[in-house]
């Protein structure tokens, strides 16, 4: 996109009537060349160096790290090959926490983008106030995920949470809400749904807006009602938006650290690591059991594990959306 | 966005502002809307109740910061009344050992520091990237936008390294260097002054003789104002949420406020009042940059944010 500019379009350095007319007026002719040749890589140069050296290096580095026994304070040890990632591979708990963050990441990410299309719908309209609308959706993401993670753990408490309580009343039984797997993921995927369902739904809103209005009146006139407007229209002409929230949810999500460890105060995933994650887990090898050899390991998997995700999501979702409404290839740029 | 021709360039010039053509878009369907009906009780009531949604933790932690812990212990349900404890909760968090004015002071200083320079360095990288030309633009463009994909959060343990080697362990620069410049900034600000800047205005500005750097800091980052700000404004959110790596890096000793909220949880679980005193202390200053600034960030992220 952005690397396809029309060559027409003069650059500074471009036109060479402008050099020439540098050379008449410029009085230090070299410097202004050796500016004009070298300035661009110099603006650029700063993302790039940092890019490498806490990017990129620290991401190679990390496949060095996870074949040597390597102590967080005595340091580098023997070579041991790919033994820790067969020590890792053979943990209970290394799948235990990659079932977990699959887990968390599916009950975060679905109810997310749907919530997220429904509510943009309905904020698609042409309503009073809309940027108090609009605000309104958007509080939560303000919000640190440490607190969001303490507030929500709190209304799940097992016994003083606000939301067992409200089921009681209701005269159902509380909840093991930190106890059990999937009551704990279900919350944990909550804090998640909570702090980005609304910025979702801005970006989804600001795809709606760009579609044409005369295809909702065509099919006003057809007799589609909104529902059918919203799945035959809405939604196909969506598809390269919910595609790309989709991919940066799943990228961020797999990673997910901040909601699990603050769910108790201990930071252990609970007493059964129902609710660690692989990103615990990263953290528990390295920091608590100062094992990095095995850490830079399990990032190295789950590396491969969002690698191979990423993959599964875009296959699924270009088939969901392209059924339907196929051919338009134009506005696939409002978002990305 | 779209490739803008230089009369398209043209049409824009001397507006200052980047109108994307999804942008202009909004704005004849907004017009269009006008004859459209209002919507029916129905919307509103729906929108209603995702608004009450989202505040109500908020209001729910306010709540509890207001009481005291048997009072919740008593009362999971609270009820939509304030206690009458909250100063004193707040006074509590304030006086106990974990450092809450020293983590207010670091988090302030991290995120100040790396939202200046987030903009500054991305800004001049996207004026490159946008309006000079040189050799390898087009592929290094490209790598920065895949950057934007690559997990680096896995990268922690090496990093870990290098700055034990620097001897920038539980040092604020541990936490501020590594955010200097984003790809995601490079990227928003490229797309930014590729239609918000003219090449006219930086013809000119180099017809008068001024260098590059001048014409950048006299043409290009005024005209970048408004991506700038909400830049700024989603790297300061970003910096003030951010808990992983000052986590690992800074520790107890030198915390950022949603360390020391962890500490805070870690040394009084049993007092839900005093942690939700702490957290609607550090919730308070983004809620007060968000009444001023929130609808920048509503136009950020509907002018095409990205999670960054």
């Amino acid at each position: 996109m952005t690397s396809t500019r029309t060559p027409a379009a003069p650059g500074p350095t471009a036109s060479d009537e402008r050099d020439r007319q540098q050379r008449r007026v410029g009085f230090s002719q070299k410097l202004g060349r050796w500016d004009v040749k070298l300035s661009p890589y110099l603006y650029i140069s700063p993302f790039f160096i940092l890019f490498v050296v806490v990017g990129l290096f620290p991401l190679l580095y990390t496949g060095v790290v996870s074949v040597h026994q390597w102590d967080l304070l005595k340091g580098k040890g023997d070579f041991v090959g790919f033994e820790n990632f067969s020590t890792v591979l053979q943990a209970p708990i290394f799948w235990k926490s990659v079932r977990n963050t699959i887990s968390i990441f599916l009950l975060s990410s679905i109810p997310q983008v749907i919530l997220a299309l429904v509510i943009a719908a309905l904020l698609d309209a042409n309503l009073r106030a809309k940027t108090f609308w609009r605000m309104g959706v958007l509080v939560p993401y303000v919000v640190a995920p440490v607190a969001v993670s303490l507030i929500f753990g709190q209304m799940f408490a097992d016994q003083s949470g606000i939301i067992n309580q409200i089921l009681r009343n209701l005269g159902f039984t509380g909840i093991g809400w930190h106890s059990e797997v999937l009551p704990s993921h279900i919350a944990i995927a909550s804090m998640v749904n909570f702090r980005w369902t609304g910025y979702n739904t801005l970006i989804f809103l600001a795809a709606m807006q760009a579609i044409p209005r005369d295809l909702y009146e065509a099919a006003l006139i057809d007799g589609a009602n909104r529902v059918r407007q919203f799945f035959s229209i809405t939604i196909p002409m969506l598809r390269p938006t919910i595609i790309f929230v989709i991919i940066t949810s799943t990228i961020g999500g797999l990673q997910i650290f901040d909601e699990p460890r603050m769910f108790d105060q201990f930071g252990r995933g609970g007493a059964d690591q129902q609710y660690l994650t692989v990103t615990n887990y990263i953290y528990q090898l390295g920091w608590t059991n100062k094992n990095f050899g095995r850490a830079a390991a399990v990032a190295w998997l789950l590396f491969l594990l969002i690698l191979a995700i990423s993959v599964v999501n875009y296959l699924i979702t270009r088939r969901i959306a392209s059924e339907g409404g196929a051919k338009q290839k134009k506005r696939k740029k409002v978002s990305a | 966005m779209s490739t803008p021709s230089v009369a398209a360039i043209e049409q824009f010039a001397g507006k200052g502002a980047a109108r994307s053509a999804a942008r202009k878009r909004n704005r004849s369907a907004g017009l269009n809307a006008g004859s459209e009906r209002r919507p029916r009780w129905l919307t509103y009531l729906l929108l209603g109740v995702t608004i009450a949604i989202s505040f109500y933790p908020l209001y729910y932690a306010f709540l509890l910061a207001s009481s005291t812990a048997s009072d919740i212990a008593r009362n999971p349900i609270p009820s939509l009344i304030p206690g009458s404890h909250f100063f004193e909760n707040v006074q509590r968090v304030l006086e106990s050992d974990i450092g809450f004015w020293k983590a207010v002071t670091n988090s302030v200083i991290i995120a100040v520091v790396t939202s200046l320079s987030v903009v500054l360095f991305s800004t001049l990288a996207g004026f490159s990237f946008a309006k000079l030309r040189f050799k390898g633009r087009g592929p290094l463009l490209v790598f920065v936008i895949a950057t934007t994909a690559v997990p680096t959060q896995l990268g922690v343990v090496p990093l870990f390294l290098v700055m034990k080697q620097l001897g920038w362990i539980g040092q604020l620069q541990a936490v501020i260097v590594p955010g200097l410049v984003t790809a995601f900034g490079v990227f928003w600000m490229t797309q930014y002054l590729e239609s918000a800047l003219p090449y006219e205005l930086i013809e000119a500005a180099r017809v008068d003789g001024a260098s590059m750097f001048r014409t950048f800091w006299s043409i290009a980052l005024p005209a970048a104002r408004p991506a700038a700000t909400m830049l700024g404004l989603f790297t300061f959110v970003a910096s003030w949420t951010n808990y992983f790596w000052p986590f690992i890096i800074l520790g107890s000793a030198n915390p950022t406020l949603p360390v020391a909220l962890q500490l805070l949880q870690a040394t009084f679980f049993k007092d839900m009042s005093l942690i939700m005193a702490g957290v609607v202390l550090s919730v308070i200053p983004l809620l007060v940059l968000f009444i001023a600034a929130g609808r920048q960030l509503v136009a950020g992220i509907m002018q095409g944010a990205v999670k960054g």
